[in-house]
């Protein structure tokens, strides 16, 4: 195949070979998650090549941010992964308390990593669900969903939204815990390892999940730096980095728990991976739930949010990678510049990499499994 | 509520990975950072544990090894360096950030380009900032690296270096207009090819497109 294109008139015309084919994946496909738009370059039924095309979601978050103040900002940033709201909250209020100079109290800290290990939990359980049913399993998605409903109800409990939490607030929270609050995360987390157990009974053994994950968008740790792919899809090709870890936020430091890894770096890796984070959330809130400090929830920051100029990048592991935030300040209430830096749109950039040689089926388990969210790769 | 000599030291704010050696005078002299913000008017609930001084945060020149490295390599090249916030920014003349780049990846080991953003400074006379935030996976550090470029000024692609720039290169253009010198597939990213101007310019009014579809369409003015 090759392209030229005709001087002047931004034309361009591609000009293929006998055997070759462009198909069109998406927008409106079920399997792509959402907007997101591939085209693919077929040899037969082989993929030779593929080029993204984004956006169709985009709502100007980074511009919408520089005319609001920064209190107001908050709510926005939910709206990119909805899928893990809580994750967004947090990395923002951390960005911008970092930016302050300021702290949330120990029992924020603490509420802060018990939701959002939930809301990690949640995440992969909304992927596990979709990506299976992508390739052809239809009855995780039920369980899934339905454990994630409970996560969803503690959610809605605790702060009275579903999906788009706002959970937090700059220099801690808003709300305190509701009383069964421990309760409810107990009894979610004490029979959550069977429930993992019980998606494994469904897959990890399954003749037709191994044919279709294993050897499948293989990465390699050295490509996958390159690319700048975080998160789970890194770990799943060696790398031990957990920026949990590696940077601890909130209340991360205080709690055990180990990073789970895998060698082959393929669709198969990722899901093992995945599934055994779920079990490490499971067991940062049991730990945590016992040990709620007591105290203030909310830190010592002013009604009028003013930090001194300056700026900040703050990131943190988000359930799909590392979450960014790069905050300038000018000294005035609101932001003079919120750049996000999105997990999902730079592990989709590796897309192209990962399906080439493959099959248009496998097309769609390497997007399953590189758990995109288009609000976030859009903004 | 001002940042007078008597203020306390700022508590640390929570640990991130951040490159070693904090200059011994981060915060003696230094480019006095500018009023603090307003003395928080009992918002929050009564008693906070420790009472976090006001912040005294901004700037400050940096010298410590790393930027001795980078001093030693390149000279001039190193315009300034500065911590903010206990992170460390680098400000590079823009026609040797790729060896700058290459530099950061070889030598000084930074392998991941966490981000590449820009920023958009009208008043200056080279407006933009292009920002590259490497990080370190042997180091666990982090390092900003920033170059200056003016309005239609080309800088240098970095995708060479890390490839996962392309995408990052392509949304700055995309929202700021800074054409990468170097770029394989210059083009807009999120935004529709034919869509005009440069939305994350301080410059472009958010209400652009309303007014001139209201225009086109209904032919009369907007009353936004």
């Amino acid at each position: 195949m090759s392209t030229t294109r005709i001087a002047g008139s931004g034309v361009e015309t591609t000009v293929l070979g006998a055997d070759e084919i462009i198909l069109n994946m998406g927008p409106q496909h079920p399997s792509t998650h959402g907007v997101l738009r591939v085209k693919l370059r077929l040899d037969g039924e082989k993929v030779t090549g593929s080029e993204c095309v984004i956006g169709y979601l985009h709502r100007g978050v980074e511009k919408i941010a520089e005319f609001r103040s920064y209190q107001q900002f908050a709510p926005y940033v939910d709206r990119m992964d909805y899928i893990a709201a809580v994750s967004n909250g947090l990395g923002y209020c951390e960005a911008v308390e970092k930016l302050l100079g300021a702290e949330a109290p120990p029992r924020a800290k603490v509420i802060r990593t018990i939701l959002t290990e939930l809301n990690r939990i949640a995440s992969h359980l909304f992927w596990l669900g979709t990506h299976a049913l992508d390739i052809g399993a239809l009855t995780p998605l039920f369980y899934c969903l339905r454990e994630r409903e409970e996560i969803l109800k503690i959610f809605e409990n605790y702060c009275g939204a579903r999906l788009t939490t706002h959970a937090f607030r700059i220099g801690g929270l808003q709300y305190e815990a509701y009383d069964a609050f421990e309760k409810d995360v107990e009894r979610f987390c004490k029979d959550f390892d069977k429930r993992v157990d019980d998606y494994e009974t469904l897959l990890t053994q399954n003749r037709i999940w191994v044919g279709r994950t294993k050897g499948i968008g293989v990465i390699s740790a050295k490509d996958a730096i390159a690319m700048g792919v975080t998160g789970p899809v890194l770990r799943a090709s060696g790398m031990e980095w957990d920026l949990r870890k590696a940077a601890p936020y909130a209340a991360y430091d205080q709690f055990e728990f180990s990073i789970p890894t895998c060698k082959n770096g393929d669709t198969y890796d990722r899901y093992l991976v995945r599934m055994e984070e779920m079990r490490q959330s499971r067991n940062i809130c049991l730990q945590a739930i016992e040990r709620i400090p007591a105290g203030p929830i909310m830190g010592k920051v002013g009604k009028v949010i003013k930090p001194p100029p300056g700026e900040v990048y703050v990131g943190i592991e988000a359930p799909k990678g590392e979450l960014g935030y790069y905050v300038v300040s000018d000294g005035t209430t609101q932001p003079y510049r919120v750049r996000v830096r999105p997990p999902s749109l730079i592990n989709l950039e590796a897309l192209d990499q990962m399906v080439r040689g493959h099959l248009v089926a496998d097309v769609v388990a390497i997007i399953g499994t590189l758990d995109i969210v288009l609000g976030e790769v859009d903004r | 509520m001002t940042n007078g000599p008597d203020e306390k030291q700022p508590t640390p704010p929570p640990k991130a990975a951040e490159p070693a050696g904090t200059p011994p005078g981060a915060k003696a002299e230094g480019a006095a950072p500018p009023p603090a913000p307003a003395k928080p008017a009992a918002a929050a609930p009564p008693k906070p544990p420790a009472p976090p001084p006001a912040p005294k945060e901004g700037p400050v020149p940096l010298d410590n090894e790393l930027v001795k490295r980078y001093r030693a390599r390149f000279g001039e090249a190193i315009r300034e360096a500065a911590i903010d916030r206990k992170q460390a920014i680098l400000t590079v003349a823009p026609e040797q950030l790729l060896e700058i780049a290459r530099y950061t990846r070889d030598d000084e080991r930074f392998d991941l380009l966490t981000d590449l953003t820009a920023v958009d400074w009208p008043k200056r006379e080279k407006r933009f900032d292009v920002v590259l935030i490497v990080y370190s996976f042997a180091k666990l550090e982090r390092l900003r690296i920033k170059a200056q470029v003016g309005d239609g000024e080309p800088a240098p692609s970095v995708v060479s270096v890390w490839p996962t720039a392309d995408w990052l290169e392509r949304e700055v253009y995309d929202m700021f207009g800074i054409p990468f010198a170097g770029h394989p597939n210059l083009k807009r990213l999120l935004l529709p090819e034919e869509w005009e101007g440069f939305p994350l310019r301080k410059d472009y009014d958010i209400l652009q497109q309303d007014d001139a579809w209201v225009r086109e369409n209904l032919g009369i003015e907007s009353g936004q």
